[in-house]
C-alpha cells in the first residue's frame, strides 16, 4: 500500500493569543493531526517574510501565521502590521512558484483552543491534497 | 498559634481584588490574598468577550491571575474566608478560615488523572450549571492556582483519585486550618453575583422553561471554551436558535419587582451579547426588550449604534409575560412603547438581563468585618460623594461590585484607588526591597553545552509518547552534553536534579521537554539562575500542551513521539544560539507632576503625599478648583461645591510635600518614565521652572462644546447651558423663570457626534431639583434622548427628583431634534414627543441646554508633548479599555477624571486615587526594570531611513540625528519585536528572538 502523504507545517504563533491558544488546545484534549510544528514569538508583528520563506526552504509544505485578533493585540497594533505584510508575502508566492494556499494566516485568541485545532486540521488536508511542495530554485 | 504579619488583606481574587493585590505588591508591600473559591479570576473569566471592544476576557484576565500567583510579595490563599476582625487601622487581627481541599497544593501536578476516574458528577457552577464537573474539578483549564480541589459535598469518598495520583498528592487526613494573621489596612472586593429569577420575575419563565437562560449562563454558551465550546445551541435540544430575545432589567429598576438600583452593566453585555450572536450566525435575529438603553461610557453609544447596524433589534418595552409552546419555543407578549402596540412573538431561546445583587455572604463578611452595609447587602461609603473607596471603618477600602454594580474599568479604577489609599496607613512600613541580581557565570565565549530534560508529567507525556526516546534522541543533536527523563520536571527533586547536572556536567544551556513556556518558563529560568545561569539561556519545548494531549487519542505513539523529536530538535538548536539577556534597571527620581488642578488632580496629589511622594501640581487658572469653581452643587449628596472645593484646597495646601504651581502650563516634556524634564511656564513676567519628576498624571478635565449656532445658543441671553445655569445658581442671579425647558444631549447622540457625555443626564436630573428650589412656580420641561441615570445611587436620585419637581419629560429622537424659535419676547421650542406620538409647541424664557464635552482646550498641545493619543472628542486614550484605564501606552504617564472621559465625582475621586496609586509604583520601587527582550540596533548597518520608527507603538523609536542612525528608548521598548521584522536592512535585532535564533528553530522542524 503506498504511504498516504503526512504534509509539514511549521506554525509561526504570537504567545499571547495563538500560542496560548494551541495550549488551550491541549488542556481540552482537543485533537489534531501531528504535521505541525510551532515556532514561539512574542507578537506575530515579529514574523519576518524571511522566516516564512525559509521554513518552504527548509522542508515546510505549508506556513501557518497565527495571532491576537484584530483590536486583541498585546502590542497595541503588531497583528496589523503582520496582516499588512504576511498578505503582500503571500501574493508574491506565485512568483516562487509557491501555490498561494500553502500560507495561511489565522486569527486564534487563548481561549480558542478548538478553533486551533480546527485550523491545524483544515491546513493539513488542505495541503495533502496540494501535495508536497517541488521548489524550483533552491 | 502562630500569627503571620502582613502590610495589607485583600478579600477577593476577582479582577478588582487581583488588581488591588499587584498594585500594592507592585510598591513593595506584602499583601495576603483571601478567596472563598479555588481559583483567583472571579467572574470576569466567566465572560466570553469584554464591551465595546470585544476584547477576549480571559485572554486579558490570565495574566493576571499568573501574575499574582508569581508575585514575591503576594501570598495567596484559596478556598478561604475571614472570620473576624478586630484592633484598628495599622494593626488589624484577622481570623481566617482555610477550608481543606484534601488536596496538596504543593505537590498537585494539575494533570487531571484525579478527575477521570472519579466515578461523581456534578453540576458545573463555572458553567452556570450548564454542564457537569466531577466531584474533584480544576475549576477552569486557566485556574490559578492550577491544583485540584475535592468538593467534599458530593464526594463519595471512594479513593478513586488517591489510588491514581502518581505524587501522592490526595489526602483525606488533610484538615481545615483556623490561622490569624496581622495586617494595616485592608480592601474588600468580593464582587457581585446576578439575580435568579426564580421567585422575583418568574413571569419569565426561568427555571421552568429550558430555554430561558440568565445572561450568565448565556455568556458561557458563547464562549469558546464554554459547554457547547461556543457553539450557540438550545438547552432543550441542542438545536441553533434563529430568534434569540434578551429582556433587560430583570429583577432591577423596580421596587415591586427586585431591586431600586439599575444594574448599569446590562444594556452592554445583552449588546454585546446580540453582536457576537450574530458574528456566529448571521442569520439569526436578534432582539432586545429594554426600558432605557443605557449606553452611557466611552464608546458605548457608537457600539450600541453598531450593533442596531448590524440589525440588533431594539424594542422598547417591559414584556408582560412568557409562555412556552409545546415545541418549547417561546412567546413573549409586550408592549412596544414607541408604537403603542401590543404584540405577541415567538422567540427560539430567552435570556434575562437579571439584576446585579450583593454577594451572598456580604453581610456575614460585613460584621465579621464590622462595616456597614445598604439594605440589599452592599458595602456602603463612609461618604457616598467624597470618600467612595472608604468603607465605615477606618483602615478598610471598598472595590469593584462588593460597593455597588460596576463594569470592568471602573472596577479596576476603584481596585487602584483603593490599593493607593491602603497603602497610606502603612506607608511608614518598611518594603520589601528589590531582589538583588543573583551571580552569573559568563559563557559567551564558550562552546554550547546542553542539557536536556525531557518530562514524563505522570503519564500525561510519557503515557502517550516514548519519552525515553525522546531522551535517547536528545543525546544525539550538536551541542547536546547531557540528556535525561523525570518524572516531573516541575517538582522540587527534579529541579534541585537539573542544578546538580549544570554543575556536574558543565552545562551551560538548559533545554526542558514539558508543558508550556508561558506557564513553567519562568520557574525553571529561576531554577538555572540559582546555579549561576543567565535565565535568557533556557529554551522549553512544548511537547505536552502541544504534542501529547492533542494526540492523546492515537493508538500509535510513533507520530507523537517523532513530532516532540522534531520539537526538542527545534528548541535545542534554538539553545545554541542563546546569549544571556541582561537584566537592566534604571534608577527613578522619586516625585510626580500632576498636570490639572480640579477635583481629580488634587485627589491624585493629595494621595500621593499621603503616600509619602513629593508631588508637584499645576494648574494654568489662578486658583485651584477647576469646575469647582463654576459648579452650585453637587450629587447625590446636593453638597455645595464651594465646600468641597475649600476642603480639597485645605488638604492641599496642608501637605508640605505638595507643590502648587499656579497660572502655569506645561511648556515642554523630554525624558521618559523615571526621568522626565518638565518645562512650566507661568507667561508673560512669570517664571519658568525646570522640574526633573519620575511619573506624570494628566488631570485636565472637560468643557463644554461650542453650540453657537445652534438651539438659539449665542443669540439670545435666555438660552444658556448647564455650567451656565449652574453659576446662576451659585451666584443666585437665576431671576425667576416660569418656564424651563433642558435639552438633554445638545450637540451629541446625534450622526455628528453619536457620543453619549456619561454625566449629562444626572446633571439635568440634579439641576432640575435645584431650580425647583430657585424658582419653586416654574414649570420645568425635560427633553432627552434615553435617561441615563445608571448604577446604583442615581436612578434613586432621579425617581426622587420626580416625586419632588413634577417635570414635564419629554422623549425625543436624534432623527427629529428639538428646535428653538424666539416668538415675540418668548421662546419656543418644537419637539416631538416619541412616547405620546406627537409634536408639541412649549413656551419657554429659559432654556438650558445640557451640551455635549469635550476634552480640554489644550490637549491637542499637551498630547503632543507627552506622546499621548485622544479621541476625536479629544478625551485621552488610556492604554487599555478594560484593565488598564488609567495608564497611557507611555510609560510613567497616567490619566484620571474627566480628561479621560466625563464622569461624577465619586467616580473621578476612585479614578484620581488610583492613577496616584499607579504613579507611585516606580517611585515606590526607586527603578523601573527595562524588559529584557527588547529591540536593538547595529548602527554599523542602519541605513537611517526611519521605516521603522513608526511600527512602534510606545515611542520607543526615535532618529538620532547626529548619527544618522535609528535610537532605541530601551526603558520604552516592550519586546513585540514588530519594528524589528519592519528593517529592510537587517539593522534590528530582538534580544532572545533574533533572526538567527528563529531561523535556527524554523532549519531545524525536520530532519535535514
Amino acid at each position: 500500500m503506498e504511504a498516504t502523504f503526512e504534509p509539514k507545517i511549521l506554525g509561526m504563533l504570537c504567545s499571547w493569543c495563538a500560542y496560548a491558544g494551541a495550549d488551550t488546545a491541549g488542556v481540552s484534549r482537543t485533537q489534531y493531526p501531528p504535521n505541525i510544528r510551532i515556532v514561539r514569538v512574542m507578537c506575530s508583528g515579529r514574523i519576518d517574510p524571511l522566516f516564512i520563506a525559509r521554513a518552504f526552504e527548509s522542508g515546510a509544505d505549508g506556513v501557518l501565521v497565527a495571532g491576537c485578533h484584530s483590536g486583541d493585540c498585546h502590542y497595541i497594533s503588531g497583528n496589523e502590521y503582520a496582516k499588512d505584510r504576511i498578505t503582500s508575502f503571500g501574493g508574491m508566492l506565485d512568483f516562487f512558484g509557491i501555490d498561494q494556499r500553502r500560507l495561511k494566516l489565522a486569527w486564534v485568541s487563548a481561549s480558542e483552543g478548538t478553533r486551533f485545532a480546527a485550523v491545524v486540521a483544515e491546513m493539513t488536508e488542505e495541503l495533502r491534497a496540494l501535495g508536497p511542495l517541488k521548489l524550483k530554485v533552491q | 498559634m502562630e500569627t503571620h504579619t502582613y502590610d495589607t488583606l485583600v478579600i477577593g481574587a476577582g479582577i478588582s481584588g487581583m488588581q488591588a493585590a499587584l498594585d500594592l505588591a507592585d510598591k513593595g508591600y506584602r499583601v495576603l490574598v483571601v478567596e472563598r473559591q479555588a481559583s483567583v479570576g472571579g467572574t470576569m473569566v466567566k465572560l466570553d468577550k469584554t464591551f465595546p471592544t470585544n476584547d477576549c476576557a480571559i485572554c486579558i484576565a490570565a495574566p493576571k491571575m499568573v501574575e499574582l500567583a508569581r508575585h514575591p510579595n503576594i501570598t495567596l490563599m484559596t478556598n478561604a474566608r475571614v472570620e473576624r476582625v478586630s484592633g484598628s487601622v495599622g494593626n488589624f487581627e484577622v481570623a481566617i478560615w482555610r477550608q481543606t481541599t484534601y488536596v496538596n497544593p504543593l505537590t498537585c501536578k494539575g494533570c487531571g488523572d484525579c478527575a477521570r476516574v472519579c466515578p461523581v458528577e456534578v453540576e458545573d457552577q463555572f458553567n452556570a450549571g450548564l454542564s457537569k464537573r466531577k466531584a474533584v474539578y480544576l475549576q477552569f483549564p486557566q485556574a490559578v492556582p492550577a491544583v485540584y480541589t475535592i468538593d467534599y459535598a458530593h464526594c463519595v469518598g471512594c479513593g478513586a483519585c488517591d489510588r491514581i495520583c502518581e505524587v501522592g498528592a490526595i489526602s483525606f487526613l488533610k484538615r481545615s486550618q483556623a490561622l490569624t494573621v496581622n495586617v494595616g489596612s485592608m480592601i474588600v472586593a468580593t464582587g457581585f453575583e446576578v439575580l435568579e429569577p426564580t421567585e422575583l420575575r418568574r413571569e419569565y419563565g426561568y427555571g421552568r422553561f429550558p430555554n430561558v437562560l440568565t445572561a450568565l449562563q448565556y455568556e458561557r454558551i458563547i464562549s469558546a471554551s464554554g459547554p457547547t465550546d461556543g457553539k450557540i445551541t438550545r438547552p432543550s435540544d441542542g438545536q441553533t436558535p434563529t430568534r434569540v430575545a434578551w429582556i433587560q432589567c430583570v429583577g432591577s429598576r423596580s421596587l415591586k419587582g427586585g431591586y431600586p438600583y439599575c444594574s448599569k452593566i446590562c444594556c452592554m453585555y445583552a449588546t454585546k451579547e446580540a453582536l457576537i450572536t450574530l458574528e456566529h450566525a448571521p442569520d439569526t435575529q436578534a432582539t432586545i426588550f429594554y426600558m432605557d438603553l443605557r449606553a452611557y461610557g466611552k464608546d458605548f453609544q457608537q457600539y450600541y449604534r453598531r450593533a442596531a447596524d448590524h440589525g440588533v433589534r431594539y424594542i422598547r418595552g417591559r414584556p408582560a409575560s412568557v409562555e412556552e409552546n409545546p415545541d418549547q419555543s417561546l412567546t413573549i407578549t409586550y408592549e412596544d412603547t414607541l408604537t403603542g402596540e401590543v404584540h405577541a412573538e415567538q422567540f427560539d431561546m430567552l435570556v434575562l438581563s437579571t439584576a446585579v445583587v450583593p454577594s451572598s455572604d456580604n453581610r456575614r463578611l460585613a460584621q465579621a468585618a464590622g462595616i456597614a452595609v445598604d439594605a440589599h447587602g452592599f458595602f456602603v461609603s463612609q461618604d457616598e460623594l467624597l470618600a467612595p473607596l472608604q468603607s465605615t471603618r477606618e483602615g478598610i477600602f471598598l472595590a469593584g461590585g462588593a460597593q455597588g454594580p460596576n463594569d470592568i474599568p471602573d472596577s479596576v479604577a476603584q481596585a487602584c484607588g483603593a490599593a493607593g489609599l491602603a497603602a497610606i496607613p502603612i506607608s511608614m512600613r518598611k518594603r520589601a526591597a528589590e531582589p538583588e541580581p543573583l551571580p552569573e557565570r559568563d559563557v559567551s565565549a564558550d562552546e554550547s553545552r546542553a542539557g536536556v530534560f525531557v518530562c514524563g508529567c505522570g503519564k500525561n507525556i510519557a503515557g502517550y509518547l516514548d519519552i525515553s526516546a525522546v531522551a535517547t534522541f536528545a543525546g544525539t543533536l550538536p551541542g547536546v552534553a547531557f540528556a535525561e527523563t523525570c518524572t516531573f520536571a516541575c517538582s522540587e527533586d527534579a529541579q534541585r536534579r537539573i542544578r546538580t547536572a549544570v554543575e556536574e556536567h558543565g552545562l551551560n544551556r538548559v533545554v526542558v521537554a514539558a508543558c508550556s513556556p508561558i506557564t513553567h518558563g519562568p520557574v525553571f529560568q529561576q531554577t538555572i539562575s540559582e546555579v549561576g545561569l543567565n535565565p535568557g539561556l533556557f529554551e522549553m519545548a512544548n511537547i505536552r500542551n502541544q504534542c501529547s494531549w492533542v494526540h492523546s487519542h492515537a493508538n500509535d505513539h510513533a507520530p507523537a513521539t517523532a513530532k516532540a523529536e522534531g520539537l526538542v530538535r527545534m528548541a535545542v538548536a534554538r539553545a545554541d544560539k542563546l546569549r544571556s539577556l541582561p537584566a537592566q534597571t534604571v534608577e527613578v527620581t522619586p516625585s510626580c507632576l500632576v498636570i490639572g488642578g480640579g477635583v481629580a488632580g488634587m485627589t491624585a496629589a493629595v494621595t500621593l503625599a499621603d503616600m509619602g511622594i513629593t508631588t508637584y501640581l499645576v494648574e494654568r487658572e489662578s486658583v485651584l478648583g477647576g469646575k469647582l469653581n463654576t459648579i452650585s452643587t453637587l450629587a447625590p449628596s446636593d453638597t455645595p461645591a464651594g465646600e468641597v472645593r475649600e476642603q480639597l484646597v485645605r488638604a492641599v495646601l496642608q501637605r508640605p510635600r505638595i507643590k502648587v504651581f499656579l497660572s502655569a502650563e506645561v511648556s515642554e516634556v523630554e525624558g521618559y518614565v523615571g526621568n522626565f524634564r518638565v518645562t512650566l511656564d507661568e507667561g508673560v513676567g512669570g517664571a519658568i521652572t525646570q522640574l526633573q519628576v519620575g511619573t506624570m498624571i494628566v488631570a485636565t478635565g472637560y468643557r463644554e462644546a461650542d453650540l453657537r449656532g445652534r438651539y438659539g445658543y449665542g443669540d439670545d441671553l435666555r438660552v444658556i447651558t448647564q455650567l451656565e445655569l449652574e453659576r446662576r445658581l451659585r451666584d443666585g442671579t437665576l431671576g425667576t423663570p416660569r418656564s424651563v425647558v433642558m435639552v438633554n444631549c445638545a450637540g451629541s447622540m446625534d450622526a455628528a457626534n453619536p457620543a453619549c457625555c456619561r454625566i449629562g443626564c444626572t446633571i439635568s436630573v440634579k439641576n432640575a431639583r435645584m431650580l425647583r428650589r430657585a424658582a419653586p412656580e416654574a414649570a420645568i420641561f425635560m427633553l432627552y434622548q434615553e435617561m441615563r441615570v445608571y448604577g446604583k445611587g442615581q436612578e434613586e436620585y432621579y425617581t426622587h427628583m420626580i416625586e419632588e419637581v413634577q417635570p414635564f419629560r419629554v422623549r425625543y429622537d436624534s432623527a427629529r431634534p428639538p428646535e428653538v424659535r424666539a416668538r415675540g419676547r418668548g421662546l419656543t421650542v418644537s419637539v416631538y414627543d416619541t412616547l405620546l406620538r406627537e409634536d408639541l409647541s412649549i413656551e419657554a424664557d429659559l432654556i438650558v441646554l445640557t451640551a455635549a464635552l469635550q476634552g480640554d482646550a489644550q490637549t491637542p498641545r499637551l498630547k503632543q508633548m507627552l506622546k499621548v493619543s485622544t479621541d476625536a472628542q479629544d478625551f485621552y486614550s488610556e492604554a487599555h479599555a478594560k484593565i488598564r484605564p488609567l495608564d497611557f501606552t507611555t510609560n510613567g504617564v497616567y490619566l484620571c477624571g474627566a480628561d479621560h472621559y466625563p464622569r461624577t465625582i465619586p467616580d473621578t475621586i476612585a479614578q484620581a486615587a488610583g492613577a496616584a496609586s499607579r504613579a507611585a509604583i516606580p517611585l515606590l520601587r526607586g527603578r523601573v526594570t527595562v524588559e529584557p527582550i527588547v529591540a536593538e540596533v547595529d548602527p554599523a548597518v542602519c541605513t537611517g531611513c526611519g521605516d521603522c520608527v513608526p511600527h512602534c507603538p510606545y515611542g520607543a523609536m526615535g532618529m538620532d540625528i547626529t548619527h544618522g542612525v535609528v535610537s532605541i528608548a530601551e526603558v520604552l521598548c516592550k519586546g513585540c519585536g514588530t519594528c524589528v521584522a519592519a528593517c529592510p536592512s537587517g539593522a534590528l535585532q530582538q534580544r532572545g528572538f533574533s533572526d538567527g535564533q528563529v531561523l535556527a528553530m524554523i532549519e531545524a522542524a525536520w530532519p535535514q
